[in-house]
């Protein structure tokens, strides 16, 4: 067994936070996992799944979050342990299942992990779940570490199964995607067996597990939290480090910790600033919290996106006596750390070094003067692009070619995915609405159905192939039945490209590598009875055209399938590309052609270059793939194509 | 037991989406698990296949457990992957002791003109104590691939000396890492990277 299964308690393995959290549900002995892909969420379940069959345990993608969490919880419901991840914005997906299944509670261990984005590194939102285990009465625990990253997640399920509730692990990116040691544990031999019995504890008559309309139970979740908190009082992902005295107290956890620490050292100040490190942060630990407060007059938050814990204490300092002295609180209240993005140890620095009075310097002012001065010229910024050979360039530029033909003033409305690029000049700057994972379809909906006040812009909504299936069928089918005019192009590159390529339900092979039946998109969207076309972005000529008759059509939604694999996933497989590429120096007019670099600035596939010596494009052979679509599109006929 | 020059050691691996910054520091990073130490690595994801430019983070210590990112102006290596990108990290992480390994290879930014390299080079030697400017690339298409730069630059910062890892310790790891014949290729390439700092 390797990765995260790999049987060698005691040893020190090299792990990413979410691979730690893959450990801890293994140690935990789970039955079943399931996930829909979402960075920074995706390699707990990537991992898992890649063990799986060999330790005896299931593991799917799921075709949604809502559906993962359900499968998950079905599980449970039967006695096996089971585990659900999902990026910030999945649980949004899963929230009004998990909302209801709060009130029944659960039965074997189940465990929620939800990976926040703060600073929005592969998100298209920010959004802090911490509020969530607050709105929903569960208990969140956040690890600070890759070694607590695995020893919450195994703790969460006892946990779980104690306070009969499901329990969450809230990670962010600079955990779940960073890498650091963990001290593997043991991991459970034991058979498991799975039974439903549903005999309510309470009323035997009654099965258990419906959510009943019912305050009783609601009652019963605060009784639940208030059980949680008192574990919580003596946990020891809870602790404080520092002067018995101190002049500064920090309240922090999660990743912000590290930095908390870091900061204090590079300002010399262990002797004068207290941190206290909170892993339980939901319900917080009211008696240990209050023991420290009385640690310093100054207590400064750190904690990444809301003033989550800050809002919380001050809550528990407004219920203490009316005798005890108020600290003075720094955070983001008082403007000294932003209510958005992300931390890092230089912004924690500067903070505490305002409060404290002290100036710090990162190297030598002379070095940083000398640094500045570089020109701006010689760092040219890399501006994300579609890879090279990626077939969303080539559709995106068929696309941005057929409105311009048709010329009404079409547009694109799009959702989440690699094509997200297309919002920028990758994608020829064609995207003009994006939200989340399905809403350009639903979208679509609103605009094709405002003919009657005069609109007669075409609209093209897109997805991916694996965003069909989670979300945009329904509003499909939405716009079939209210006869909204919009045209759905499916860009179907045959995986879950964005996330590490992941099968899907149109595949054909489930995430543990059994065939499968694929579920047919063609005939699917047949049988609602929607005209389908069928094109290949790499053949620009055809794809323009259809996608030009589609916008042309009145009524109704029509749908466009861009069929092409995703280039990484073809490379890897076929190891060679289709064409050798290169451009005739001697047809190439450079400056002269009056294409005004239309190869290399405008379709800006990554292996195109313009070689400033001769004035001229060039191809760059390290990073071209040979898929010779750029032939199609110089004026001059200078770039070749010879199959190989 | 080895102790380091200094705690934590901070090396940053510089390049563009796509050559293989996250390969670079998970060997590395194995290497200085085995001999005990705690490694944190952070990554640049998300614009990591497309592209963008990204960096690696590495952090050494014997003491405790680093966050992934190092500070601004502490960096003691830089591994620079790519020119542009070096002088990038140069400018935010260097300082007056840190020495930097490089592949002057460049890989263009898409429709941006790129520097005159030479400029690029002069700045980099300007802002390092030390520096090494190697071209892994074309090395590595000697070897059939240009994904062996990845290889002869680990070879470099092994064989420059200025780091706490022997090419035994090394070795350990990519025979671990490296399948049958993978294994001798890729030692083909480490040794290279080794004899081209040496000269």
């Amino acid at each position: 067994m390797s990765g995260v299964g790999i049987d060698a308690p005691g040893s020190t393995q090299l792990f990413i936070g979410n691979e730690a959290i893959a450990r801890g549900a293994l140690e935990a002995g789970i039955g079943v996992a399931s996930a829909y892909p979402g960075t920074p969420s995706t390699e707990i379940m990537a991992s898992l799944i890649s063990v799986a069959k060999e330790m005896n345990f299931y593991a799917e993608w799921s075709v949604n979050e809502k559906v993962a969490m359900e499968v998950a919880a079905g599980a449970s419901f039967a006695g096996i342990r089971a585990i659900t991840s999902m990026k910030q914005n999945g649980v949004n997906v899963a929230f009004d299942f998990l909302a209801n299944l709060v009130m029944s509670g659960i039965g074997a261990g189940l465990v929620l992990v939800s990976c926040d984005d703060p600073s929005t590194i592969s998100s298209s939102n920010e959004q802090d779940l911490r509020n969530i285990a607050k709105w929903l009465d569960i208990p969140l625990l956040e690890p600070a570490t890759f070694q607590e990253a695995k020893d919450m997640t195994k703790w969460a399920f006892d946990l779980a199964e104690e306070l009969n509730t499901i329990c969450m692990i809230r990670s962010v990116t600079r955990i779940a995607h960073a890498r650091g040691n963990v001290r593997l544990g043991e991991l459970p031999k034991k058979e498991q067996k799975a039974h439903f019995d549903s005999i309510c504890p309470v009323v035997p008559t009654l099965p258990k597990f419906i959510s009943y309309p019912s305050a009783w139970l609601h009652s019963q979740l605060h009784a639940k939290l208030d059980k949680a908190r008192e574990l919580f009082e003596s946990s020891p992902f809870n602790w404080y480090t520092g002067p018995e005295e101190a002049e500064l107290l920090i309240i922090t956890g999660g990743s912000c910790w590290l930095y908390s620490l870091e900061a204090v050292k590079a300002l010399k100040l262990e002797n004068k600033v207290g941190i206290l490190k909170l892993g339980t942060i939901w319900p917080l630990p009211r008696k240990l919290i209050e023991l420290h407060l009385g640690k310093s007059q100054k207590i400064l938050m750190v904690e990444e996106i809301d003033p989550f814990l800050e809002g919380s204490i001050k809550e528990l300092v407004a219920d203490l006596p009316p005798a005890t002295p108020r600290p003075t609180f720094y955070g983001k209240h008082s403007g000294h750390i932003n209510a958005y993005g992300e931390l890092n140890p230089d912004l924690v620095i500067e903070v505490i070094a305002s409060i404290m009075n002290l100036t710090y310097e990162s190297r030598p002012a002379e070095y940083s003067k000398k640094a500045e001065e570089i020109p701006f010229t010689y760092m040219p910024p890399r501006i994300m692009t579609f890879c090279s050979g990626c077939p969303h360039r080539a559709t995106f530029w068929a696309i941005k070619n057929a409105l311009r033909l048709d010329g009404r003033d079409g547009f694109v409305t799009g959702d989440i995915g690699c094509y997200t690029l297309a919002i920028g000049p990758a994608g020829f700057f064609q995207m003009r609405t994006m939200y989340c994972m399905g809403a350009g379809a639903g979208v679509a909906n609103g605009l094709g159905k405002l003919g009657q006040f005069g609109f007669n812009q075409p609209v093209l909504a897109v997805c991916g192939d694996s965003t069909f299936f989670h979300a945009a069928i329904p509003a499909l089918i939405n716009g079939i039945y209210n006869k909204s005019n919009f045209t759905l192009v499916i860009l179907d590159n045959n995986a879950t490209a964005m996330t590490g390529f992941q099968p899907h339900p149109g595949t054909g092979v489930t995430g543990m590598g059994e065939i499968t039946t694929a579920v047919d998109m063609e005939a699917l969207c047949h049988s609602l009875g929607v005209q389908v076309e069928v094109c290949d972005p790499f053949d620009l000529e055809n794809s323009t055209a259809t996608l030009l008759k589609a916008i042309a059509q009145d009524g109704g939604p029509r749908v466009v399938i861009m069929r092409r694999e995703c280039e990484l996933v073809r490379g890897r497989r076929d190891k060679k590309p289709p064409y050798k590429v290169h451009v005739d120096p001697d047809k190439c007019l450079g400056e002269a052609c009056g294409c005004d670099r239309l190869c290399t600035r405008i379709f800006g596939c990554p292996g195109l270059v313009w070689d400033s010596e001769s004035g001229k494009a060039t191809i760059d052979e390290t990073i071209c793939t040979g898929c010779g679509v750029c032939t199609d599109i110089c004026p001059q006929g200078a770039i070749i194509r010879e199959a190989v | 037991m080895k102790t380091l020059a200094k705690d934590p050691l901070n090396l940053i691996i510089a390049g563009v989406g796509g050559q293989g910054n996250v390969m670079i520091s998970l060997l590395i990073g194995k290497a200085f698990i085995k001999e005990g130490y705690f490694v944190t690595i952070g990554e640049t994801y998300g614009a990591s296949q497309r592209s963008g430019s990204v960096m690696s983070h590495l952090r050494i210590s014997r003491e405790n457990q680093y966050s992934p990112f190092i500070p601004n102006g502490r960096a003691d290596i830089i591994l620079g992957m790519e020119p542009v990108e070096t002088l990038r990290i140069l400018q935010q992480f260097g300082n007056s002791d840190v020495i930097t390994i490089a592949n002057s290879r460049l890989i263009h930014a898409a429709g941006m003109e790129y520097p005159s390299l030479d400029k690029i080079v002069a700045a980099i030697e300007g802002l390092s104590a030390k520096s090494w400017l190697i071209n892994a690339t074309d090395e590595a298409m000697k070897l059939g691939d240009p994904i062996f730069a990845n290889m002869i630059l680990i070879g470099a910062l092994v064989g420059s000396g200025i780091f706490p890892i022997d090419k035994k310790s090394m070795e350990l790891v990519l025979r671990e890492s490296f399948p049958g014949e993978k294994f001798d290729t890729n030692m083909v390439a480490f040794n290279k990277g080794m004899e081209l700092v040496a000269q």
